[in-house]
C-alpha cells in the first residue's frame, strides 16, 4: 500500500485518466476493510456525500439496480462517503444495497482527499465517480453537480469499453 | 463519450405508450416507478401539462422499478405491461398512481378489470412473466440513458435535472416550444 499522499501532493480536482488510482484500505463495517489493492478486476468507485440524503439514495439506488450490468463486465462497485460504518450498515440495509459502502470517516476524508473529491467547505465527498481498469488505473471520472445525481450511464459505457 | 449529462438511449417509436401526436413539438419521456411517492407527486403534474399543453405534448411513459426500495414496484409495472397488451394501458397506469400504497397482486388485479381488461388473461401473462423482458428493457434504457432517480424525466431526449415542480417544468417546456 502506498503511502497517504502529503497534502502538497493532493490533487486539485478528481484524478483524470491514467492516473494510478491510490490505494485504500477502508472500513465496510466495524471489524472488515476493503483493500483495493487486494481486489481483482475493473473498480467503480461511488463518492457520494452523505448516507440518508434524498439524492444519494436516489444515486446508490440506480447503481443498484444496474448491478447486474456492471456484473456482466465485471465491475466491482464501491460507495464511498465519510459516514461511519455503522451509518453504512444501516443505510445499506435500508436500502437493500448489494454492494459495500466504505467509511472514509477515520482519518476524515483521507480516501476522498487522495482522489480529488473532497469538499473541504463541507466535510464531505464530492459526488464523483471512477472507473478503474484491470490494473487500477483510472480510465474515466466524472464529478457531478451536488445537487445532482449521476445516473450510470457514464460510468457503464466507460467500463464497456475497458480492453 | 456521454459524460453523465443524460441522454434518452432509447428513441421514442412504436412499441412505446404515448398519448399526444406523434409530431408533437414536446416530448416528454416519464421512467416512472408506480411504488415511488414521488412519481406519485408527480402523476398530477403530468396530467395537468397535458391539459396546458395539449396538441404540443407528447408523453411517453416507461417503466423504471426500483425494487431495491419498493418492493411492489416491478409487479405492478409487469401488470401495467400485461394490461397494455389489451389496449388498456393508460387505464392501467392511472389506477396503479391513485393506488398507490395498494400494489398487492389481487389488487393488480382488480384494477386490470376497472381498467377494461381481461383479469383472467392479464393473470395468465403475468404467471408466465410474459412481460418481464418488457419492463426489463425499460430499465436498462433508463439506466443507459442516465436516469438519476424517480421519476426521471427527459424532454425532447434530454435529461431534466431541474425541479419538476409544475411551474417550473411548464416554464421549461413554454421555453423549449419558444425556441421552436
Amino acid at each position: 500500500m502506498s503511502s497517504p499522499p502529503k497534502s502538497g501532493d493532493l490533487p486539485a480536482g478528481p484524478l483524470q485518466p491514467g492516473t494510478a488510482a491510490p490505494d485504500f484500505s477502508l472500513p465496510e463495517t466495524p471489524d472488515q476493510r476493503v483493500t483495493l489493492s487486494e481486489l481483482r478486476g475493473p473498480v467503480v468507485l461511488i463518492f457520494y456525500p452523505a448516507d440518508w440524503s434524498p439524492v444519494c439514495g436516489d444515486e446508490l439506488s440506480m447503481f443498484q439496480a444496474a448491478s447486474a450490468m456492471f456484473a456482466r463486465h465485471g465491475g466491482q462497485l464501491l460507495g464511498v462517503s465519510v459516514d461511519g460504518p455503522w451509518s453504512h450498515i444501516a443505510f445499506r440495509a435500508s436500502r437493500k444495497l448489494g454492494f459495500p459502502l466504505l467509511a472514509d470517516s477515520h482519518p476524515k476524508g483521507q480516501v476522498s482527499r487522495a482522489y480529488g473529491v473532497y469538499r473541504a467547505a463541507d466535510g464531505t465527498s464530492e459526488r464523483g465517480l471512477f472507473v478503474l481498469d484491470q490494473a487500477h488505473r483510472v480510465a474515466w471520472s466524472y464529478l457531478s453537480p451536488i445537487g445532482i445525481s449521476p445516473g450510470v450511464d457514464g460510468a457503464l459505457q466507460a467500463l464497456e469499453a475497458l480492453k | 463519450m456521454n459524460e453523465g449529462g443524460g441522454r434518452l438511449a432509447i428513441p421514442v417509436g412504436a412499441d412505446d405508450h404515448a398519448q399526444g401526436p406523434d409530431d408533437a413539438a414536446i416530448t416528454l419521456v416519464e421512467y416512472g416507478d408506480y411504488e415511488c411517492p414521488y412519481c406519485g407527486q408527480a402523476f398530477p403534474i403530468v396530467q395537468e401539462l397535458q391539459r396546458v399543453f395539449a396538441e404540443s405534448l407528447r408523453l411517453v411513459f416507461r417503466n423504471l422499478p426500483l425494487s431495491n426500495v419498493h418492493p411492489h414496484a416491478e409487479g405492478a409495472a409487469e401488470a401495467a405491461e400485461a394490461v397494455a397488451l389489451q389496449g388498456r394501458f393508460w387505464a392501467m397506469h392511472d389506477l396503479l398512481y391513485q393506488h398507490q400504497r395498494e400494489l398487492r397482486a389481487e389488487s393488480l388485479l382488480k384494477y386490470a378489470e376497472e381498467a377494461g381488461a381481461d383479469a383472467t388473461q392479464v393473470a395468465e401473462v403475468l404467471a408466465r412473466r410474459g412481460t418481464r423482458a418488457r419492463v426489463e428493457n425499460d430499465l436498462e434504457g433508463a439506466l443507459r440513458s442516465g436516469a438519476n432517480g424517480t421519476p426521471t424525466f427527459f424532454v425532447n431526449g434530454s435529461r431534466y435535472d431541474q425541479s419538476w415542480d409544475f411551474d417550473t417544468l411548464r416554464e421549461f417546456i413554454q421555453a423549449e416550444l419558444d425556441r421552436g
